[in-house]
C-alpha cells in the first residue's frame, strides 16, 4: 500500500510534517516499509524549453539547441532524436552532477559548438531505463522551475506495510482515518452526495446462488452510464497512479483503480455494448472457461464467484475482470459494479487460480460492506467529470449484509489488559475517532463497530484499539514477578543433552546443525525415505526428505569441507531424527563423525587414521556423563547396514536397550554420498537412556577406600579368533568378585606361533585386599581362579 | 692434638680437590669407613684414661663431624655440576609447535538458545519442546489462524502426506503449536520458553527453510501488557548487554494476540558501523502480544480468568545482530572455517550470575 504524501492530505486535514506522519504511521501500527523520495535525483535540474534546435553542421545526429533554463538561453548540444523546437525538457546547467551517468557536465565543445548544459532522459536521473530520448514535459511547463515539481515527482511517496487484518487501511482514506484518530490531523469529509439517475437501466443483475451459497455475494450495486467518452485520463489521475506503481490506461479503467487506491473500493466497469442480456451473479461451473483480462484463459470450478451474461463468464466476482466485455476506447455505454464479495471465497478463488490482483487483496481481508451505494456515487461522479454521459437509477440486488454489531468494553479492562490507565472520555474519543459508536453507562462502554471494521470481534480488540492510538510508548513496563529465586530452567533431559553438547565440543568435536531433511537418496542409505516422510513442497528435490538418522547431513559436510581443502572434520550435531510422522516418532540424536585422520601431520607424533574406536570413546564418554556405568554397557557387533559390517558396533544395556550406534561408515555408502576417506560416526540415543530423574538427594553413595596396597597380575590367554576381548575380561572379572576390582586388555596378538584362528590377549588384573594384606599362597590362588574361569568361558588357556 | 690437626688438613685438601662421586666416597671409606683413619682413632680412645678420653673423644667427634660435612658439601656441588652438565646436553628448541590438539566448537544457535534460557529461565519460564511435525490445527487453528485466513499463506508452509488431502501434516511453521500443547496438558499458570526448530518453504539471502525461534508464554490471572513490556524490555537489555538499550513497541498484528506488538530495538550505522544501542534508527527483532482469548479458548483455558502474553523471536536474527553474523545461510552450512570462528568454547556456558 502506497500514496503520495499530498494523496494523503487530500483526506486529511493536517500540518504535520512528513517525519511526523511517518512516525505516527509506525506508532499507530501502520509499519513503514519505505519512503520513496522519487525527485531526489531531480534536484538542481530545472525546466528548460527549445526556443530553437537546428541541426549540428557537423554531424547527423546531433542538434543545436537554444535553452531557455528561465534566466537565460543558453546553447546545448543535444543528440536525442527528440529535440526539436519548443519540446519542453529537463535542463542540467554546467557544472551538475547527473545522478544516473555519474558525471560532472564541464562546457565542451562537440564538433566545434560549445555545449553549457545538457536535456536529460530519464535514465540520467534514475527514473527509468529509457535513454532513447530526453524527457518531454507539458508545454506550460515554466523555464526555471524546478523540473521534479513540473514532473510531478516532488511529492514523497509514503510505502505502508497493511496487516492482514486492516483491510480497512488498504484505501489511503482508511489510512488517514486512523491518523486522523491519533491526533495528527482532521478527517475531511468525504462527498457521497447522491447522483440522480436519469435513465433507466437496461442491464438487470440477478443474484442466482443456491441456497447456503447466497453469501458469496449478498449485495451488488451496478448502474448503466450512457454515452461516454472514454479517453486518455487527465494529467492528475495519471500522476496518481504512476506514483503507486499503476500504469495508466483509460479513464473508465483509471477511475476504479483509483476507486481502489483512494476508497479501497474496487469496481469493475463493463463495456455495456458487450454485455448480452443481463448479468448473473452466481457460482462458476465446473469446467467452465473464463477469459480474463489478464489476457489468459483460466477453467473454473464449481465454487467461484462469476458475473455472467448470456454468453457466460464476464467476471470473476472480486477478483478479475474478463476480457470480451472490458472497456476500450471505443466504449460507449458502460455498466458499473460495486458489489460485496466474501472474503474467503475470494480468496480461495484467487489461490486456485493463482490470480493475485488489487481487487482480490482487498476483497480477501474484507472490504466495506456499506460503502457500495457511497462508493457508487463517487464513481459515477468521476465517470460523467471525465467521460461525460448519463447515468441511469442504481441497480441494486441483494442487500446489505448485517455487519452491524455491538461489543461491550469494561473501562478497567485498559488498565488489567492493556496495563494502562485512560480515562474514559479519553478512551471514547478514541473510539468515537476511529468511527466506533460509544455509549456509556457505569464503568462499561457498549460499543458499535463500524462497518469497515470486521476485525473487531472482542473485548480484547477494543482494548488494542484504545491502546494503540493511546500510544504503547506510554505503558508503563513493569517488572515480571520474580519473589523467589528461580527454579531450573530446563528437566533432566535438556540437562542431559547441554551437557553432552558440551562434552562433545571439549573432546574437539565442533557442533554444527543441519536441516532436518535431505534428499530422498540420502535418506534411503540410512534407512529412511518413506512416504509418509516425504515432503509434498520440498524447496529443492535435494530436501524432501524427513532425515531418519543424522549422520548423512554429517557425512555430507565433512565431504563439503574436504572439497575445500579441510580435510579431518570432526563434526557433531544433537537433534530430531524421524521415523514417522507422528509426534512420538521422533526422538533427539547426537551424532557425530571423526573423518581422515587424528590430526594434522607433526613432528612428536604420526596421526593415525581415525577407526572405529574413536566414535566408540565419543559415544562411551557421552554415556558416562549421562550416568551410566561401563561395565553395564555391552558392546556387540550389531549395528546397521550403514556401518562397515567389521568395524561398527552397537552400545547395548541389557539385550533390548539400543543406547548408541558406532563404527566406521560402509564404504559403499561413502561412495555413493561421494565423500572419499575413512569416516567413523556415532549416534546416541537419548530417549533410549534410562529417563534421567532429578533425584531429591544429591548425596553421593558412601565412599570405602580399602587400606591394603592393591596387587597385579598379568596374564595373557590363547583364544580361539572369534572370542571377544569382552567374554574374556569379563571371565576374568567374576572369577574372583570380591577382590578383583579391575581388569583391563593391554595387548592383542595374533599370527606368529600362535598359527591361523588364534590369538593372544594379554589382561591386567587388579586384586584388592579388602581386610588384610594377602599372602602369596592366596594370591596365587586367585590367579588360578582367573586362569580356570577364562579357560571355561572361552576355551582360552595361558600361553606359554 | 697436632696429629689431628695434620690429618684434619690433608682430609680437607683431599676432599677439596676430589675429582668426582667417586673420589669422594674413597676419602669418606678412608677416614670414616670401618677401618678409616678416624674410626680407628676412635678406637683407641678406650686405651686412655677418663679426662684424656673426654678431650680426644670431643676433639675426634669434632673432626668426623667436620670431614663428613665436607664431604658432603663437596658431593652436592659436584652432582650439581654433574646434573647441570646433562641437563644442558638435553635442551631442545622450544619453540617448537606442541602436539595438535583439536578444539570444539558450541554452534552459535546452540549458545544463543542458552543465553535465551539463562535470561528467561531468571524470570520464572522453564523450557518446553514438541514435535517438528505438526498437525494443521496445532500449528494453526487452535491459534486462531482458520484454514481460509490470509495469515495462513504468508507462512509458506511445508506439507507432509498425512492421511490425506484434508488431513496433511506440516512441518511447524513456528515454535507456537508448543504453547497450544502445553496449555492443553496442563493447568494454568504457564511460564514457558520454546526454543526449537521451525520452517518455512521459502529459500533466499535472508530466508532458510529451516531456522529456530524461541516462543515464551506467560498466562496467570493478572498479566497484563506491562508486564510483557517489562519482561520484553529487561529481557533485551541482557541478551544485548546494554544496559539503556533503546526498546519500543509497535502495535501489529498476528492472530493469536491481541493486542500484537512487534519489538524494536535501537541501533545506529553511524560512520558505516553498525551498532545496537542509542542511535538514530530501530531493527525489528520480535513479535509478542497478549494471548487472544480464542487461543486460551481452544486450549479450555478459561479466558474470562486467565490472561498472559506470548513472544517469538528467530534465534538466528538475534544471533546475528549479537556477534556480527552478516549471512543466515552460513548457519547451516557446516564450514568448518565458519563453525571455528563464530562458534563457541564449550566451557563458555552462559548464566546471569557468570555472564552471557
Amino acid at each position: 500500500m502506497k500514496f503520495p504524501f499530498q494523496w494523503l492530505k487530500e483526506h486529511l486535514d493536517t500540518k504535520a510534517s512528513l517525519d511526523d506522519v511517518v512516525e505516527r504511521l509506525t506508532m499507530t501500527g501502520l509499519e513503514i516499509d519505505k519512503v520513496h523520495h522519487r525527485g531526489k535525483d531531480l534536484e538542481g535540474f530545472v525546466v528548460g524549453r527549445v526556443v530553437e534546435a537546428k541541426k549540428h553542421p557537423d554531424a547527423d545526429k546531433l542538434s543545436i539547441c537554444q535553452v531557455d533554463n528561465g534566466s537565460e538561453t543558453v546553447v546545448v548540444v543535444c543528440g536525442a532524436p527528440n529535440a526539436r523546437t519548443g519540446l519542453v525538457g529537463v535542463f542540467a546547467p554546467s557544472g551538475s552532477y547527473i545522478p544516473g551517468t555519474g558525471i560532472t557536465l564541464k562546457p565542451t565543445e562537440i564538433r566545434g559548438v560549445v555545449s553549457n548544459g545538457m536535456l536529460l532522459s530519464e535514465r540520467e536521473v534514475n527514473l527509468s531505463d529509457d535513454h532513447d530520448g530526453i524527457i518531454e514535459l507539458p508545454d506550460d511547463a515554466k523555464p526555471g522551475s524546478p523540473a521534479a515539481d513540473a514532473m510531478g515527482l516532488a511529492d514523497p511517496v509514503i510505502e505502508i506495510e497493511i496487516t492482514p487484518n486492516r483491510g480497512d487501511c488498504l484505501g489511503v482514506r482508511g489510512v488517514a482515518r486512523d491518523l486522523a484518530a491519533a491526533g495528527v490531523g482532521a478527517l475531511k469529509p468525504l462527498n457521497c452526495a447522491p447522483v440522480p439517475g436519469v435513465i433507466e437501466s437496461p442491464i438487470k443483475v440477478n443474484l442466482d446462488f443456491k441456497v447456503g451459497a447466497e453469501n458469496a455475494c449478498p449485495y451488488f450495486v451496478g448502474r448503466f452510464v450512457r454515452g461516454v467518452k472514454n479517453g486518455e485520463s487527465p494529467k492528475w489521475l495519471k500522476d496518481k497512479l504512476t506514483a503507486v506503481g499503476l500504469r495508466p490506461i483509460s479513464a473508465l479503467v483509471d477511475i476504479s483503480n483509483l476507486m481502489t487506491m483512494d476508497l479501497g473500493r474496487p469496481l469493475h466497469v463493463f463495456d455495456a455494448a458487450k454485455v448480452k442480456g443481463d448479468l448473473q451473479v452466481r457460482l462458476s461451473k465446473q469446467g467452465e472457461k473464463f477469459s480474463a483480462l489478464d489476457g489468459k484463459e483460466y477453467e473454473l470450478d464449481a465454487e467461484m464467484t462469476v458475473i455472467a451474461d448470456d454468453a457466460g463468464a464476464e467476471a470473476l466476482g472480486g477478483v478479475i475482470g474478463g476480457a470480451a466485455s472490458g472497456c476500450t476506447e471505443d466504449t460507449v455505454d458502460v455498466f458499473v459494479e460495486s458489489a460485496y464479495f466474501d472474503p474467503v471465497r475470494t480468496a480461495m478463488t484467487g489461490r486456485k487460480l493463482t490470480i493475485m490482483s488489487d481487487a482480490r487483496y482487498r476483497f480477501e481481508r474484507g472490504v466495506d460492506p456499506a460503502f457500495l451505494v457511497d462508493g457508487m456515487e463517487i464513481a459515477t461522479r468521476l465517470i460523467l467529470d471525465l467521460c461525460g454521459g448519463e447515468p441511469s437509477e442504481l441497480v441494486i440486488a441483494g442487500s446489505e449484509p448485517d455487519w452491524k454489531r455491538d461489543l461491550t468494553l469494561r473501562i478497567e479492562r485498559i488498565e488489567s489488559f492493556g496495563g494502562i490507565k485512560i480515562a474514559e472520555n479519553k478512551i471514547t474519543e478514541i473510539l468515537t475517532a476511529l468511527g466506533f459508536g460509544v455509549a456509556e453507562g457505569n464503568g462499561v462502554l457498549t460499543v458499535s463497530i463500524p462497518s469497515w471494521r470486521p476485525d473487531i470481534v472482542g473485548e480484547a480488540c477494543l482494548v488494542e484499539e484504545v491502546v494503540r492510538i493511546h500510544g504503547y510508548d506510554n505503558i508503563p513496563a513493569v517488572p515480571m514477578d520474580r519473589s523467589e529465586l528461580p527454579t531450573p530452567a530446563i528437566g533432566p533431559d535438556q540437562r542431559r543433552r547441554g551437557m553432552a553438547r558440551r562434552l562433545l565440543a571439549g573432546r574437539g568435536l565442533i557442533e554444527a546443525v543441519t536441516y532436518s531433511f535431505l534428499s530422498a537418496k540420502q535418506a534411503s542409505l540410512f534407512g529412511g525415505g518413506a512416504q509418509a516422510l516425504t515432503l509434498i513442497n520440498p524447496i529443492s528435490a535435494d530436501l524432501d526428505v524427513m532425515r531418519p538418522s543424522l549422520l548423512p547431513n554429517l557425512i555430507a559436510a565433512a565431504g563439503r569441507n574436504a572439497d575445500r581443502g579441510i580435510a579431518n572434520a570432526r563434526l557433531f550435531e544433537i537433534g530430531p531424527r524421524f521415523f514417522g510422522a507422528a509426534p512420538e516418532d521422533q526422538d533427539i540424536v547426537a551424532g557425530g563423525i571423526r573423518s581422515g585422520v587424528t590430526g594434522a601431520r607433526n613432528w612428536a607424533e604420526p596421526p593415525r587414521p581415525v577407526d572405529l574406536f574413536d566414535a566408540k570413546a565419543d559415544a562411551l564418554a557421552v554415556l558416562g556423563a549421562m550416568g551410566l556405568q561401563a561395565d553395564k554397557i555391552d558392546a556387540v557387533a550389531e549395528a546397521p547396514g550403514w556401518y562397515h559390517p567389521g568395524h561398527s558396533g552397537v552400545l547395548r544395556l541389557g539385550p533390548k536397550t539400543i543406547l548408541a550406534h558406532f563404527g566406521e561408515i560402509h564404504p559403499r555408502i561413502l561412495k555413493d554420498m561421494g565423500v572419499k576417506g575413512t569416516h567413523a560416526g556415532f549416534e546416541i540415543f537419548f530417549d533410549n537412556l534410562p529417563k534421567a530423574k532429578d533425584k531429591k538427594s544429591k548425596a553421593r553413595p558412601f565412599l570405602d577406600l580399602p587400606q591394603f596396597h592393591a596387587v597385579e597380575r598379568d596374564f595373557a590367554f590363547v583364544v580361539d579368533a572369534d572370542v571377544s576381548a569382552a567374554k574374556v575380561l569379563g571371565a576374568a572379572r567374576s572369577a574372583e568378585k570380591k577382590l578383583i576390582t579391575q581388569v583391563s586388555l593391554f595387548d592383542v596378538f595374533e599370527g606368529g606361533a600362535l598359527g591361523d584362528g588364534k590369538k593372544s590377549l594379554a589382561i591386567n588384573v587388579v586384586v584388592q585386599p579388602v581386610e588384610q594384606t594377602l599372602t602369596d599362597a592366596e594370591i596365587e590362588a586367585i590367579a588360578e581362579k582367573v586362569v580356570a574361569s577364562v579357560h571355561k568361558a572361552t576355551g582360552g588357556v595361558l600361553r606359554s | 692434638m697436632k696429629e689431628l690437626d695434620a690429618l684434619r688438613s690433608e682430609l680437607m685438601t683431599a676432599v677439596d680437590q676430589a675429582a668426582g662421586l667417586d673420589d669422594l666416597e674413597n676419602i669418606r671409606v678412608s677416614a670414616l669407613g670401618k677401618k678409616g683413619r678416624i674410626t680407628e682413632l676412635m678406637k683407641g680412645l678406650g686405651d686412655m684414661d677418663a679426662d684424656a678420653r673426654k678431650q680426644a673423644g670431643q676433639a675426634l667427634n669434632a673432626l668426623k663431624g667436620e670431614v663428613a660435612d665436607a664431604i658432603e658439601t663437596k658431593k652436592r656441588a659436584s652432582s650439581d655440576s654433574e646434573l647441570e652438565a646433562r641437563l644442558a646436553r638435553e635442551s631442545v628448541d622450544v619453540s617448537l609447535p606442541v602436539r595438535p590438539e583439536s578444539e570444539g566448537r558450541i554452534h552459535p544457535i546452540s549458545q544463543t538458545i542458552d543465553e535465551v534460557v539463562a535470561i528467561l529461565g531468571e524470570m520464572g519460564l522453564s523450557v518446553a519442546e514438541g514435535p517438528d511435525i505438526e498437525d494443521d490445527w496445532h500449528n494453526f487453528t487452535a491459534l486462531n489462524i482458520p484454514p481460509d485466513h490470509p495469515a495462513r499463506q504468508e507462512h509458506d508452509t511445508f506439507y507432509l502426506p498425512g492421511a490425506g488431502d484434508d488431513d496433511r501434516l506440516v512441518l511447524r511453521t513456528h515454535t507456537s503449536p508448543v504453547q497450544i500443547r502445553t496449555m492443553m496438558a496442563g493447568e494454568p499458570p504457564f511460564r514457558i520458553i520454546v526454543p526449537g526448530r521451525t520452517y518455512r518453504c521459502d529459500y533466499d539471502a535472508t530466508h532458510s527453510p529451516m531456522f529456530h525461534q524461541v516462543e515464551g508464554l506467560v498466562i496467570d490471572e493478572a498479566t497484563h501488557m506491562g508486564h510483557l513490556k517489562g519482561c520484553i524490555v529487561e529481557f533485551c537489555r541482557a541478551f544485548f548487554g546494554v544496559d539503556d538499550l533503546p526498546v519500543r513497541f509497535r502495535p501489529s498484528y498476528f492472530p493469536f494476540t491481541e493486542p500484537s506488538a512487534e519489538v524494536d530495538i535501537g541501533c545506529t550505522r553511524e560512520g558505516g558501523e553498525f551498532r545496537i544501542g542509542h542511535g538514530d534508527d530501530w531493527l525489528e527483532i520480535l513479535g509478542c502480544g497478549m494471548v487472544n482469548a480464542k487461543v486460551l479458548e481452544n486450549c479450555n483455558v478459561d479466558p474470562a480468568k486467565y490472561q498472559g502474553f506470548a513472544f517469538g523471536m528467530g534465534i538466528e536474527r538475534m544471533a546475528m545482530l549479537k556477534y556480527g553474523i552478516p549471512d543466515l545461510r552460513t548457519f547451516y552450512e557446516s564450514d568448518l572455517r565458519w563453525l571455528r570462528h563464530y562458534g563457541f568454547n564449550a566451557l563458555q556456558v552462559p548464566s546471569m550470575v557468570g555472564g552471557l
